[in-house]
């Protein structure tokens, strides 16, 4: 063998050992001692770091569940069920049945129900129209369409519908992580349960101007009438400031308000089709 | 000729109602008067439904430190108290009044003669302004007597006066100082013996030279006060600007001009607290230059304060079929109205209606890093920067390049050739820059 | 009536626009265009339209199936690319290599960065970099001015200026001797020596610089201190040993150095955003076209020059941030 490649060589292998003495030497002297079921938290986590449980991260939640040693009000919205059960078995714990949740967009202004009385252009940023201006439709409560809650999103859930000009929030898709309700300026998202089979039903405004005033603007507007809380079996139903509001945990899905409400203002999501009367308002939702 | 030199734009003057004198609005049958006309804490209404005003009278009591009165602008009964759609369509606190006839209090002197002394004394002069409900007239609204109250620690040298009328298209202080200069002047020298300060400087710019020229008459007349003409800039007229082209100081960062030494005062701010010390008379009306391309009859018409502002287009010929915007201010910081019958407020200085063809803004590119809204900044900044980070929503860096500084005078975004909004972002990121302060006071 | 339109201030908006300023720098090209044409031929036609339509094309269809956008090309930054590109090679470049490079200056260095604004190296220069380590002979034989106009094929061909100086130095040979091989500075201001499309003549791009100067799509902070950089530095070394170092007006006039001050450099998504941050961005430039020109291994250092302070400008606008109004001074 030719000295230049000997010599070549046995550098390379020098310089290669001795990096290898010093990283491992390092590494010892500055390990981090942490309870390793910390780690086996993290890999069950589905690793989305979307701070849907409140905390920064899943290596933080993590560390709170080992730390404190229970899942007590702690859930991770995105794994569910399924990851809080194995979370729960892994730390030899129970972990609470949680209905699931899902986010619900109360308002169903749409272009056809709530025309434009003005155009906007601008920055597409609900922040800013809402500072600027009461929206295109003139419902000072209302969607106003310009898409803050779907560029919070990080599960890809929300997407603004080009022909009613609201958002449609995926059945699948959506965890219930919260990031649309902060986004929102005029707090119209709200989470609530998912529902058997997916069904649920929601007061789909939150205007709280008196009814006449409220109507003006917007065809589906609650008018705080309360025929909706005289008709609610259940009790589910209460109205503050104008506007009803529906208790879904409260709410049998009986759909009495929904045939009741007389601006239609009440919505049902996926449930059968009823051929007798005027459909109810569930053209805007998924 | 005296200039600021960071930045700036030029955009067309178009001040097309420069030669209309100004006219007089017949009283409307019923006004609209907001109890907030100001910034700081809106005024409280005394009155109720179904009582009996005169033109003058008290109608709503200033609250607070910052705050200011509000009173009636005209004679007649109160229709109700209620929330109002304002300009940008939300409803507003508001007195609504139907007009009866044109009864003025009777402390108010109605006569026209010029009045040139003044015996009060400064902290009576400040009480008056206050009493009177004076407020800032160049479009800021800031209550005049807190200004004129210098804090412990500071002292004024100098009243600076702005008579610069920076905003495209409009021309209601170039009329003012036309038609009633000697007004201003003794008005002027009211606010100088309020500050105790014996030097006033008015700044004219360059495009009023026959405003400049009588106001530079009347001023041999008057000792401590000079008029100067500034270069044809665009922001000329704001404060800073201002106060760095006339007397070459800069505002430091975050603090108030009196830091420098200074306190500035429109011109039809002037105007009123002349009325206001020599004729008893509290501000309930001002000038509003309407004007547009479109406009038939392009005008400078003195209206009382909550009139609508369909009432004033419809003076000058009705709202064209062109219309695509109408403005409350001028193009460059006014506010877009989406309901033309909302009223007339002390800080309305022009209406002016675009057409469709002024109004569409241009479409939107992204960023080609030419550096073009940082050469035209007149705070320094880096528009394309602050824009980015309030956009990514990322607060803390977008405090720390100084986004609170930001005017909002809209010269980057004039000048972006991607016609980017950069102001609409960075007025978001303002406001939660400024929450962020707020909670961290607290 | 229409409804009437909302927005937020300013309501006004300059004339100001990108497409106005692409075509600005396309027509401040055309002079040096023209002059390429003139002394090389219709070889230089073609190379240039390969290149414009194979840089206009790769965008449009990238924009559309890569990024999935909106694949306007209306705004010419493509074209500018392309003649840029076109600029920087010989006349007599195989077109499909000319065809590689657009497709490398705009596949790789814009739209794999994100498209228009987001691209952090020179597109152009890029391409030119790439043509060269991947086909070194044919993008250093430089077809001879105007003995080779009518054919497509060149025949005869020579070294650029700065080739015969390095070559002629690395063999030994004094600089006084050179000098009498080394073209006129008549010849290398009007563009009669061998070169790439866009570096030959001086005038023209002076012209065109000072035709954009005028209109404002560039200021003159980065070809001023780019260029009297290069003035400084090689004269410091022309005065220390006139023997070795060539005098500053053969470095001025030679090789793509005028191309690079105007046209190269100045290209606004890849230089700094304040006037401050410019200057030390042409002094950068010029610092290492010197450097590289007298002791690198290629005998021009202009592309390499602007790729690396590119690199830099990230930093350079961190560090040279504009005076602020009002701003409280440090204590």
């Amino acid at each position: 063998m030719n000295s230049t490649i000997l010599i070549a060589v046995v550098a390379m292998f020098a310089i290669g050992i001795t990096a290898a003495i010093i990283l491992y030497i390092v590494a010892q002297k500055f390990k981090v001692i942490e309870n390793p079921l910390i780690d086996e938290v993290v890999e069950l986590l589905p690793g989305a770091h979307c701070g849907g449980c409140g905390y920064p991260g899943c290596r933080a939640l993590a560390e709170t569940m080992v730390k404190r040693g229970s899942l007590e009000n702690l859930n991770c919205p995105v794994g569910g069920k399924e990851v809080m059960g194995q979370i729960a078995a892994l730390m030899g714990l129970v972990a609470e049945e949680k209905e699931p949740m899902i986010a619900v967009l109360r308002c169903s202004g749409s272009k056809s129900h709530a025309p434009d009385k003005v155009l906007y252009e601008g920055a597409s940023s609900c922040s800013f129209l809402h500072q600027l201006n009461v929206g295109e439709s003139g419902c000072p409560y209302g969607c106003l369409g310009q898409g803050d809650c779907v560029f919070s999103c990080k599960f890809d859930a929300i997407a603004i519908d080009d022909k009613t000009g609201l958002p449609v929030i995926d059945n699948e898709k959506c965890v219930a992580c919260g990031a649309c309700v902060k986004a929102c300026p005029r707090q119209i998202i709200e989470i609530r349960f998912k529902g058997k089979k997916d069904r649920r039903i929601y007061v789909s405004c939150v205007n709280k101007e008196k009814g006449g005033i409220a109507r003006k603007n917007c065809t589906v507007a609650c008018i705080g009438c309360g025929k909706c809380v005289k008709i609610c079996p259940f009790e589910a139903i209460t109205m503050e400031n104008n506007l009803a509001y529906i208790d879904f945990e409260k709410c049998k899905l009986c759909r009495k308000c929904v045939k009741e409400c007389p601006t239609n203002a009440i919505a049902e999501l996926n449930f059968p089709v009823i051929k007798e009367k005027a459909q109810p308002n569930t053209e805007v939702q998924a | 000729m005296k200039t600021f030199k960071l930045g700036g734009i030029h955009p067309d003057e178009n001040k097309i109602s420069a030669q209309q004198p100004i006219e007089v609005v017949p009283i409307p049958k019923t006004v609209f008067i907001p109890v907030s006309q100001h910034l700081g804490a809106p005024a409280k209404p005394i009155v109720v439904k179904g009582d009996i005003v005169k033109t003058g009278q008290l109608i709503a009591k200033g609250e607070g430190f910052i705050s200011a009165n509000v009173h009636s602008s005209v004679s007649g009964t109160v229709q109700k108290v209620d929330e109002i759609v304002d300009y940008s369509g939300y409803r507003r606190l508001s007195i609504v009044i139907d007009t009866d006839g044109d009864e003025w209090v009777d402390t108010i002197d109605k006569t026209t003669e010029l009045k040139k002394e003044c015996t009060l004394d400064s902290k009576a002069i400040i009480d008056r302004i206050n009493e009177m409900g004076i407020v800032g007239m160049g479009g800021a609204t800031f209550p005049s007597n807190v200004k004129l109250n210098v804090p412990q620690g500071k002292k004024a040298e100098y009243l600076l006066i702005n008579g610069v009328e920076c905003e495209p298209y409009l021309t209601s202080d170039h009329r003012l100082m036309l038609e009633k200069g000697r007004e201003i002047m003794v008005g002027i020298t009211i606010l100088m013996k309020a500050l105790n300060v014996n030097k006033a400087m008015i700044g004219i710019e360059n495009n009023k030279k026959d405003a400049f020229q009588l106001m530079t008459d009347l001023a041999k007349e008057f000792p401590g006060i000079t008029v100067h003409t500034l270069k044809v800039k665009y922001p000329q007229g704001a404060e800073k600007q201002l106060i760095k082209a006339l007397i070459n100081r800069e505002v430091p960062s975050g603090k108030l001009p009196i830091e420098v030494g200074c306190v500035v005062h429109n011109v039809g701010t002037a105007f009123a607290v002349y009325e206001a010390i020599q004729k008893n008379k509290p501000l309930f009306e001002r000038i509003v230059t309407v004007t547009g391309k479109s406009i038939k009859k392009p005008s400078n018409l003195l209206a009382r304060v909550g009139t609508s502002i369909s009432d004033l287009i419809s003076m000058t010929g009705g709202l064209p079929d062109d219309s695509g915007k109408i403005i409350s201010g001028g193009p460059m910081m006014g506010r877009a109205l989406s309901n033309a019958d909302a009223p007339i407020t002390k800080g309305t200085s022009g209406i002016l209606v675009m057409t469709e063809k002024e109004s569409k803004r241009v479409p939107v590119l992204s960023c080609i890093r030419c550096g073009r809204c940082v050469t035209v900044c007149a705070m320094g900044l880096e528009p394309f920067l602050l824009a980015k980070l309030a956009e990514n929503q990322v607060w803390e860096e977008a405090e720390a390049e100084h986004i609170m500084d930001c005017m909002e005078c809209g010269s980057c975004q004039y000048t972006c050739p991607s016609g980017r909004p950069l102001v609409d972002h960075i007025r978001v990121g303002k406001n939660e820059v400024a929450k962020i302060i707020r909670t961290r006071k607290n | 009536m229409k409804l009437i339109t909302v927005s937020g201030s300013p309501h006004l908006h300059g004339d100001l626009s990108v497409r106005k300023i692409m075509w600005g720098v396309i027509f401040a090209m055309l002079p040096a265009m023209l002059v390429s044409i003139w002394y090389f031929g219709i070889s230089a036609l073609n190379t240039t339209l390969v290149a414009v339509a194979t840089c206009v094309a790769a965008e449009y269809l990238m924009k559309k199936y890569l990024l999935n956008e909106d694949p306007s090309v209306s705004d010419g930054s493509a074209i500018i690319t392309g003649m840029l590109l076109s600029f920087n090679v010989p006349s007599s470049l195989p077109w499909w290599q000319t065809m590689l490079g657009g497709i490398f200056a705009i596949g790789v260095a814009k739209i794999a960065f994100g498209g228009l604004g987001k691209n952090l190296f020179n597109p152009a220069l890029v391409g030119r970099i790439f043509l060269l380590i991947s086909f070194p002979v044919n993008m250093t034989t430089w077809p001879v001015p105007l003995s080779n106009r009518w054919v497509l094929v060149d025949a005869l061909t020579g070294p650029t200026p700065l080739g015969q100086l390095k070559e002629g130095l690395a063999n030994g040979e004094t600089l006084a001797a050179l000098k009498l091989h080394l073209p006129a500075y008549q010849d290398m201001f009007m563009g009669q020596i061998g070169g790439s499309l866009g570096e030959v003549s001086a005038i023209a791009i002076i012209l065109g610089g000072l035709y954009m100067l005028y209109r404002g799509i560039i200021t003159w902070h980065i070809p001023a201190a780019y260029l009297l950089t290069v003035a400084a530095f090689t004269g410091i070394l022309y005065m220390i040993d006139p023997t070795h170092f060539i005098d500053p007006i053969f470095h001025l006039l030679a090789g793509g150095l005028m191309l690079g001050a105007f046209f190269m450099a100045t290209d606004m998504v890849t230089s700094p955003m304040t006037h401050k941050g410019m200057l030390v961005f042409g002094v950068g430039c010029g610092v290492l076209t010197v450097a590289i020109r007298n002791w690198g291994v290629y005998p021009e250092g202009v592309s390499f020059a602007i790729l690396i302070m590119n690199a830099f400008v990230p930093l350079i606008n961190k560090g040279f941030k504009p005076k602020r109004f009002g701003e409280v001074a440090h204590g």
